[in-house]
């Protein structure tokens, strides 16, 4: 059974509102106790969640957890059916993500959750910081779930993840390279302060357009209102919701919070994250690459 | 190689690999909260301090040699990293524990790869430790700096 929708007005106007919730709202939900409801915090940092974390949440980690130790690529079925069994979650089970750095891991969680197509899986608008900053609770105590039985779902990678091959046959479509405007020139190889995860090229992919993900994001790191992102996808970059569009980053993350605000805010029917991102495409050999800036 | 690494780091090291791999994250967090503070004299200028880009969140290292330049004087290591990154506080509070107050050429022994002994590439996937080589670099090069500058 799902957990009824947060009726937030300030929600109402995205094409699919009940992808997010507030933070009063999941206070009232974690107050009142609601059995099938399951949050999790998903972060770039692997010890944010133990250094403190919303009562009753669960850690899930993008690398440890969700991708698979040895071949690059997420879990199987097997690994993703024991990851959400291990926290209580069942396949009807409500589930809140929420994470540091505006969301953009828990975004990535919620993206890998939808390739299994887990069905009711939510964001915390504003993430971590936004409960922290209304002086929520956070605590250390890790919960004890109650394992659930979770069905050995085969992923479909199809309508929402694209591979390099699908990448090379997509140029001259629509395509958002959400990194920093640095890493689209090809002026830096690395996300700025982050480590160099080893691209031996830089520059963007031909016909991609700039958009840094952070542009969805408001200053207190909830998501913009539609009309201003429909200011930027639509209006300024000409995207139309019925579009075929591939997103990218440089391992999928970031690119992963662009997806949520294009497919589930903004109503568009076709995008697909590609994953290999910027440290796939910048290896490889002859495939194109254009350098400068957008425009 | 045991030999080159001061009793300050074998402990660590040890106590990490007795842990069990969940442990070893709690043994991290209190490394991280135990992390000392920046002393007055750095506060409000952290632009003066080297920064770590290598860290998923920039780290600011300053390190200190007493007296300054003697090549056989004492190393003194300080950092800052938001609470927001208890990891990369907690790789910042191994190394203090381990190499602050060391001797220069005891800090200079210290293998590189000395940040994959911790059993914590399973805790924290290698990816992630790629800041604490990082940092050691660091400190090292500076450490060489200093003495022959």
């Amino acid at each position: 059974m799902s957990a009824q929708l947060d009726s937030n007005p300030s929600f109402a106007d995205y094409a699919h509102p009940e992808r997010l919730v507030s933070t009063q709202w999941l206070a009232d939900q974690l107050s009142a106790g609601l059995p099938d409801l399951v949050v999790l915090e998903s972060d770039e940092d692997v010890l944010l969640y133990d250094s403190g974390h919303i009562p009753g949440s669960f850690k899930l980690d993008w690398h440890l957890d969700l991708n698979d130790p040895v071949t690059r690529d997420y879990v199987d079925a097997a690994g993703f059916a024991k990851v959400m069994s291990e926290r209580g979650i069942g396949r009807d089970t409500t589930v809140v993500i929420y994470g540091d750095k505006s969301n953009w891991w828990a975004a990535y969680a919620l993206w890998v959750m939808t390739l299994f197509g887990h069905q009711d899986v939510r964001l915390l608008d504003g993430g971590r910081a936004a409960w922290a900053e209304e002086g929520r609770e956070l605590t250390r105590e890790v919960p004890t779930a109650v394992p659930a039985t979770y069905p050995e779902t085969q992923r479909e990678d199809s309508p929402i993840r694209a591979f390099r091959d699908d990448v090379l046959g997509h140029i001259g479509k629509p395509m958002i390279d959400v990194r920093s405007p640095g890493e689209f020139s090809g002026e830096l190889l690395s996300i700025p302060g982050y480590p160099q995860e080893g691209a031996v090229r830089g520059g963007h992919i031909p016909g991609a357009k700039s958009v840094p993900w952070g542009r969805a994001a408001a200053e207190d790191g909830r998501f913009k209102a539609r009309a201003d992102l429909e200011a930027i996808y639509q209006q300024e970059k000409g995207l139309h919701t019925g579009d075929d569009i591939v997103v990218y980053c440089r391992i999928g993350e970031r690119s992963s919070h662009t997806w949520f605000v294009l497919t589930q805010l903004l109503g568009f029917d076709s995008v697909r994250n590609y994953d290999g991102s910027w440290t796939e495409w910048g290896n490889a050999v002859r495939v194109p690459v254009a350098s400068g800036s957008d425009e | 190689m045991s030999s080159q690494i001061p009793e300050s780091l074998t402990e660590l090291v040890d106590d990490f690999n007795e842990l069990a791999v969940p442990d070893r994250l709690q043994l991290l967090l209190e490394l991280s909260d135990e992390l000392p503070p920046l002393p007055e004299r750095y506060e409000g200028h952290l632009d003066e301090l080297e920064r770590v880009d290598e860290c998923q969140t920039p780290l600011f290292l300053a390190v200190e040699v007493e007296p300054a330049g003697d090549p056989h004087g004492t190393v003194r290591l300080f950092f800052h990293a938001p609470p927001e990154s208890p990891t990369t506080r907690g790789f910042a509070g191994i190394l203090h524990t381990g190499l602050d107050g060391q001797t220069v050429d005891i800090v200079l022994a210290v293998p590189d790869d000395v940040p994959f002994s911790f059993g914590l590439a399973e805790a924290v996937s290698p990816l992630r430790l790629r800041g604490m080589v990082a940092m050691l670099g660091r400190i090292k090069r500076q450490v060489r700096d200093q003495v022959v500058g």
